[in-house]
């Protein structure tokens, strides 16, 4: 055969093409059948989300993808089906994806990760009827809100356990960006830490990503290297909790209960239940009730332990009942009110006195936190 | 390579038949799309509905169509960028790279002068991400054209230099005073903003891919300095035997390589970011590395190929809304390019029948290619 005949080709191709379309074709219209079926019922709000990971990464998308379900069950009137994975932060990508949601009707918007802001702000200028909201940032309009939780208060909850376990009396600590948001974590986390065992140390090493579980796990263990017994962590995945297991150390986990993926190692995780903050602002966005006005530093909302958005996964079996009074009596002083965790006095990482005896970081100040409680080892580049 | 006895070797073409250009890669796109319908079947979707999803979200709609250009913009560039040292058999892999020094020039610009005239102050954007992502290019073609030193490498390298030098600057000095210590720079003031049509987000970036499509292609087959690159990249013995300086020609070449490129960051940053912040490209240096390939280097069917290599990613994310797992569509884009490229293959290639009797004379166990 000296040359490929391309006619055959052609013919096979066009064969091939023609049967696609056929069973294609068939297959439409069964679809189409299902979709009449839905449009029988009420007309329902539809609600879209934006996650910039995979919904079952046992993290940060996984607990919003929770509370959408959780959204789907509470309000039977709600459409939530409308959610797109995988979103990437760059400004190209993002802005499109949430244009395309409001465009196939979804009237509630929410955007869940960081990079979105500056995307969902734009948009929401061409829709003023539509309503967004945007995790984590510190931007809002007329119809975009800012929403977030206090998770310091729960990474707090969670150093006192990890305090109370260490022997080594280094913690290590796989953390993300060195933004507010985990710099706040890491601070949150250290206070608690150091109020069981003063002398203990929290190592911090940046992976410079959220989602890649191979660089999350090398971060870990180069910290179970430098001495650490016990590994926390700032990242969307659990593989921090499963280097540490591997060696026999513990670990804290966080975003959603990770004792499933390092059953002899998670102690506890600080865990995000975004479910009934979606359903009161779906209720308050459908009642006219909904205000976006910024009212604790830039943002809209910002719930902690008292609301729930926050709080501990279920302890392991390897924490003592002593611990876990602890946690509890702590608990209840900030659900209270009357204490919280950056409450003076605090000293930066050079031994000065940062805030004061009694006085308390106001909002606007832990939302632009950029150092470090003393007790941790980094540095924020 | 022996099936049933009989051998078959595969030997380049002499000279690959014109129908060939269009016959292969359109079948190659068919046998894709049906190997993803056989996926998509066996995990229980409708794999018309997800590819007529993927077309309108990409082409359907002038929202979409809107958006396939706006992703043609930089990926236009990058390739042209790119294609201009392939056509010397110079592999600059440091599209990416140079896009994100395009992209920190033109940023100085914007923030050292907020609030400046666009008459200037665009023009000296433009210029000085062009000079940056040049220069960028330029670091690694001088070792390579005194000392030979491999650029396949050294441009490569660069590329993480270059996006870790913009996330030190967006991280530390260059950080928006005003936001709230998020790694983004200030917004730039609208004289740094290129205008963009109607109420999309298509800029005049556009024009920049189109003016340097059609510059590329009277330099390279009108000018003598373009026979001088072509005969270098064809035959670079006959190339020095005739006198072509082709240590100069390196550094001029991967020099406007380089510019091209920083200059499809900087319309990325002027034109749809509005400041400079971390991951501002997906990848478009390394995705134009792949269009110029696809596009055997020539600058309009780069704009063609680019505009389908847009509506592919553009298309992809909306498909996820009627249920289709986000890594089911990454699958489905890996597939496309894999028949593509490989298609490739049978276009400069055919598979050959050797006569019977000179298997029999092949030493046993001989199953060379």
């Amino acid at each position: 055969m000296k040359k490929i005949n391309f006619k055959a080709v052609l013919a096979l191709t066009t064969v091939l093409l023609v049967a696609l379309l056929a069973t294609g074709c068939g297959g439409q219209e069964s679809k189409q059948s299902e979709q009449s079926k839905d449009q029988q019922g009420e007309e329902k709000l539809k609600v879209g989300f934006v996650y910039i990971g995979p919904v079952d990464d046992a993290g940060w998308t996984a607990a919003h993808e929770q509370g959408r379900q959780y959204l789907e069950e509470q309000l039977p009137y709600v459409d939530a089906s409308d959610y797109v994975e995988n979103v990437p932060e760059n400004p190209s990508d993002a802005e499109r994806v949430i244009t395309q949601l409001v465009e196939q009707g979804n009237k509630i918007i929410f955007t869940t990760s960081f990079g979105y802001m500056d995307p969902t702000i734009n948009v929401a200028k061409k829709y003023p009827d539509v309503t967004f909201l945007h995790c984590s940032g510190y931007r809002t309009a007329e119809n975009v809100g800012a929403y977030f939780g206090r998770m310091y208060q729960a990474r707090y909850l969670s150093g006192l356990v990890a305090g109370k376990a260490t022997k080594s009396n280094i913690i290590g600590y796989v953390a993300a960006f060195p933004i507010p948001e985990v710099i706040r974590g890491i601070n949150g986390f250290t206070l608690g830490v150091r109020k069981v065992n003063p002398d203990a140390k929290v190592k911090v090493v940046w992976t410079n990503t959220w989602i890649d579980a191979a660089a999350a796990k090398d971060a870990a263990v180069a910290l179970l290297d430098a001495g650490a017994d016990v590994i926390a962590q700032h990242q969307d995945s659990p593989g921090p909790q499963q280097a540490a297991e591997a060696v026999g150390k513990l670990g804290i986990g966080y975003n959603s209960d990770m004792s499933k993926m390092a059953p002899k190692a998670v102690m506890t995780s600080p865990v995000w239940n975004w479910g009934p903050y979606y359903v009161d602002t779906v209720k308050a966005i459908k009642e006219g009730t909904f205000d976006s006005t910024p009212k604790y530093g830039s943002l809209t909302y910002w719930g902690g332990l008292a609301e729930g958005v926050v709080g501990l996964a279920p302890f392991g079996p390897m924490v003592s009942e002593d611990t876990k009074q602890l946690v509890e009596q702590e608990k209840q002083r900030i659900i209270g009110g009357e204490w919280d965790v950056f409450t003076g006095p605090i000293k930066d990482q050079k031994g000065e006195i940062k805030i004061p005896d009694g006085q308390k970081m106001s909002d606007q100040e832990l939302l632009e936190m950029n150092w470090f409680v003393e007790g941790v080892e980094g540095t924020i580049k | 390579m022996i099936v049933y006895g009989t051998k078959y070797v595969i030997e380049k073409k002499l000279a690959p038949s014109s129908s060939a250009y269009v016959v292969i890669p359109f079948s190659s796109i068919i046998l894709a799309l049906l190997v993803g319908a056989a996926f998509l079947v066996l995990s229980g979707h409708n794999f018309f509905e997800v590819y007529t999803a993927m077309f309108r979200g990409a082409f359907g709609s002038t929202y979409g169509l809107s958006e396939t250009v706006v992703r043609t913009i930089p990926l236009t560039l990058t390739s042209l960028g790119v294609a201009l040292a392939f056509r010397m058999q110079l592999w600059n892999i440091g599209g990416e790279g140079q896009l994100y020094m395009g992209a920190f020039a033109a940023t100085w610009v914007a923030l050292t002068f907020p609030g400046g005239s666009a008459w200037w102050v665009m023009p000296a954007m433009i210029l000085l991400g062009m000079l940056v992502g040049g220069l960028w290019a330029l670091l690694p073609a001088i070792p390579r054209a005194i000392w030979g030193v491999n650029e396949i490498i050294t441009t490569l390298m660069l590329n993480y230099v270059a996006i870790f030098w913009v996330d030190f600057l967006v991280y530390g000095p260059w950080k928006d005073p005003h936001g709230f210590n998020f790694p983004l720079t200030a917004t730039f003031s609208s004289g740094a903003i290129l205008p963009s049509l109607g109420n999309s987000r298509i800029h005049a970036g556009l024009f920049f891919g189109l003016i340097l499509a059609v510059i590329f292609y009277v330099v390279i087959y009108r000018t003598r300095w373009g026979y001088e690159i072509r005969v270098t990249g064809e035959n670079p013995g006959a190339a020095r035997y005739a006198g072509i300086n082709i240590k100069k020609n390196i550094m001029l070449v991967m020099f406007f390589s380089g510019a091209v490129c920083g200059l499809a960051g900087m319309s990325e940053v002027s034109g749809i970011a509005h400041r400079l912040q971390h991951g501002l490209s997906p990848g478009y240096g390394f995705t134009g590395i792949i269009i110029a390939w696809l596009s055997r280097l020539n600058p309009f069917v780069i704009v063609i190929v680019t505009f389908l290599f847009g509506g592919l990613q553009v298309g992809g994310y909306i498909v996820q809304t009627s249920g289709i797992p986000s890594s089911m569509v990454t699958m489905l884009q890996g597939l496309l390019l894999f028949f593509v490229l490989g298609g490739e293959l049978l276009t400069n290639y055919q598979v050959k029948k050797v006569p019977a009797k000179k298997v029999t004379a092949a030493p046993a166990g001989d199953d060379s290619v």
